[in-house]
């Protein structure tokens, strides 16, 4: 949400080649591989993922009775329920939360909801001390980086950069291994989880019907968040409800699969309330932030099957442009094209105009999205919203106007196409190394071929003519 | 199946083949390929004709609009479908064109957005189910039995995005290729964008180039001498790349590689 600077094509021209989008690249392709060999080794995926679907669009169809059944249930429960209108209301709530409990240090479980709303900088305002505790998100937070993946924030660093990173801020020994890196985060960690005054995690599936949180993880970070402090705040987006628990069970079949390959991510928490009497831990306090920021304007418009997204990344993974530019080229916290559709109908489009256009509608996303999300639809219809605006590129519009006029008008179409002959005789079959105007971009990086000395249609006409 | 069949009531140049004439089948030849490679038009209609269909070339068809639609400018590429359900509309038989992405844009597109205009997109729904991609038509409704070439390759095919994912054409070019016995390498991530992507090749054209070139990373490590496709759009792209790059490797439409024509 920050002010971007420039456009996407400019951010994306500066990252390509990069040691930083290289690395993106790599680590996109394998946890597409990774995808594609869990898809491979579980023949039900596909109906899962109707299924999935199925109870995503239901819920969305439904969310104000899903999401009232869900906040009695937390009630019920002894659990405190907040509705936010937008990112300074959940702000406000979390930080009179944390001021109440006297927290000092909180320690976060990764959620992207949180990075939406920026709450760790409030936070922070306030002298608290927040530690994100995701092995990635704490990286990120140690060098002042940013995410670049949903579900792999550092996909962008390398175990050298992390290596470099540990030695240079906490003081230990460089290395390089995997495992001695996440022994050191691991010890740093420990006393956090131990000191923390509060918790806050974000959620990936919220079951109405038992008021129950799944906050799933690989480090099991999420557990010591959500159970060591005394308070735990849970932060989500109103969307990520489901019914049931069951269809918790629907949803988790297809996210780890998708996401990185696992049939069940190593830690799958599902918290229904807080410390009950005779419970061994938990906390005492449970708190759940239910946000709108814009959602309520998406499930009315013709996008609002983005918001049946349940952040898996493998959109990410699977797309050439994300795969080139890396994740900061997005500008948001949502890259890829799921962010494409999602960053500018949650954000605002001024400053994203681009962003629709990021993107070759080459459909791999849906190929691979669990609920099947058609996010190429939805790129070109937010590039309709785009162009009734003025358009991304200054050029488009007239260039488009001029198109239409010639391709409606067949004897005039006939003349251009004899006009690119003419050209084509002129370079004798040769090529266009340099272009200027509207042809620059095309020789920016490529050659054009001369067109050709006779159109088909001239050709059709002397062989097959009347 | 041939869908659509029609006697061919002005057929032109009828083939020698001797195989029964399954009947007249329209050309709709992009615009790419009108201006830029009228080779492949004349291949399809080589390939075509040995297999004993009448060729017809609507000769008012212009574009089918999808740079437009793909821009977000669906006035514009409303006014273009409409032209072009029009002229096809006046038509009869299968409506064969080499490219995965035109045909798509035609089949996938064209009702929603004359969905203003009922008889329109009565129209279109018409057309669309007579619209064939070129190696659809030949493996689905011609059969690839009969098929020849005297390319010897190695050659390597990239199957398009829209051909692969709208019209489900996987596995479609390889299996020509095999059958005519062209030797064909296997192309790395051939499921890969190559960057093209209509105007996003000149609206981002260094992340275009990108995609680019890994595609033609892929390309070269194969080893082989030509690639084949089904959309010159994507290979247009391709080959103003890897000339670019100093890759000594030809673009070729998979209908050049199923006539003897020589490139002109």
């Amino acid at each position: 949400m920050s002010a971007r600077p420039s456009t996407f094509a400019e951010r994306g021209a500066a990252e390509v080649g990069s040691d930083k989008a290289k690395a993106v690249g790599d680590g996109a392709r394998h946890l597409t591989e990774k995808r594609a060999a869990a898809v491979v080794a579980y023949p039900a995926m596909d109906a899962m993922r109707d299924r999935a679907r199925e109870i995503r669009l239901h819920t969305l169809a439904n969310l104000d009775t899903y999401v009232a059944r869900f906040a009695d249930a937390i009630e019920a429960l002894g659990g405190h329920v907040f509705f936010a209108a937008d990112a300074a209301e959940a702000n406000d709530y979390i930080r009179g939360v944390a001021e109440t409990a006297d927290a000092e240090l909180i320690v976060k479980v990764k959620s992207m909801v949180t990075e939406e709303i920026e709450l760790n900088t409030v936070l922070e305002a306030d002298g608290r001390t927040v530690v994100e505790s995701d092995l990635g998100e704490f990286i990120v937070q140690l060098a002042d980086d940013r995410p670049s993946h949903i579900v792999a924030p550092v996909l962008h660093w390398t175990r050298q950069d992390v290596g470099r990173l540990f030695a240079d801020e906490l003081g230990v020994p460089y290395t390089e291994e995997p495992t001695a890196l996440n022994q050191i985060a691991r010890t740093h960690l420990r006393r956090i989880f131990l000191e923390a005054d509060m918790g806050i995690s974000g959620v990936n599936f919220a079951a109405a019907s038992t008021g129950t949180i799944a906050v799933v993880t690989n480090e099991g970070n999420g557990r010591l968040t959500t159970t060591a402090p005394r308070v735990h705040v849970a932060v989500m987006g109103m969307e990520r409800i489901v019914p049931t628990l069951e269809d918790v069970g629907v949803m988790l079949e297809v996210l780890g699969r998708s996401a990185t390959g696992q049939s069940l991510t190593t830690y799958t928490n599902l918290i229904t309330g807080p410390r009950k009497q005779g419970d061994p831990d938990g906390p005492d306090e449970l708190h759940v932030v239910i946000l709108d920021s814009g959602r309520s304007t998406v499930l009315n418009d013709d996008v609002s099957e983005v918001l049946a997204c349940i952040r898996c990344g493998a959109c990410l993974n699977v797309c050439p442009v994300y795969r080139s530019v890396g994740g900061h080229a997005y500008g948001d916290i949502y890259p890829g094209p799921v962010g494409a559709v999602l960053s500018p109908v949650l954000f605002g489009f001024d400053g994203r105009e681009q962003l629709p256009y990021a993107c070759t509608l080459c459909g791999a996303c849906l190929e691979v999205c669990p609920p099947r999300i058609d996010l190429p639809r939805m790129l070109v219809n937010l590039r309709e919203r785009v162009a009734a605006e003025g358009d991304a590129f200054s050029w488009l519009g007239p260039a488009m106007k001029a198109y239409e006029f010639t391709a409606t008008r067949p004897v005039m179409w006939r003349g251009a196409v004899d006009g690119a002959s003419l050209a084509g005789k002129a370079k004798r079959g040769g090529w266009f190394t340099r272009l200027p105007g509207p042809g620059k971009a095309w020789t920016a990086v490529r050659d054009l071929p001369a067109p050709s000395r006779q159109s088909f249609r001239r050709w059709w006409k002397k062989n097959h003519g009347a | 199946m041939f869908i659509g069949a029609q006697p061919a009531h002005s057929s032109q140049r009828l083939s020698l083949v001797g195989v029964e004439a399954p009947g007249t089948a329209q050309l709709f030849v992009t615009c790419i390929v009108d201006a830029f490679y009228p080779q492949v038009g004349r291949a399809v209609v080589d390939v075509l004709e040995s297999r004993g269909v009448a060729v017809e070339f609507p000769e008012y068809q212009t574009c089918c609009g999808q740079p437009a639609f793909n821009a977000g400018h669906r006035k514009e590429a409303r006014a273009m479908a409409a032209h072009t359900v029009k002229v096809l509309d006046a038509t009869d038989g299968p409506i064969v064109v080499p490219s995965g992405s035109c045909a798509a844009m035609i089949i996938d597109h064209y009702a929603g957005l004359l969905g203003d205009d009922e008889e329109l997109a009565a129209a279109a729904r018409r057309v669309g189910a007579r619209v064939r991609e070129f190696t659809q038509f030949v493996v689905d409704d011609l059969g690839v039995d009969e098929l020849t070439s005297s390319a010897s390759g190695p050659v390597t095919f990239h199957p398009s995005c829209h051909g692969l994912r709208h019209l489900g054409l996987g596995g479609y070019g390889e299996r020509v290729l095999d059958q005519v016995g062209v030797e064909r390498k296997p192309l790395v991530a051939a499921d890969e964008c190559c960057g093209f992507g209509g105007l996003f090749a000149v609206e981002m054209p260094e992340i275009s180039g990108a995609l680019m070139d890994t595609k033609i990373d892929h390309v070269e490590a194969t080893g082989a001498g030509t690639l084949v496709g089904y959309d010159m759009s994507c290979l247009m792209h391709l080959a103003g790349g890897m000339r670019r790059r100093g890759t000594p490797v030809d673009v070729r439409h998979i209908a050049e590689i199923l006539t003897d024509e020589d490139e002109s």
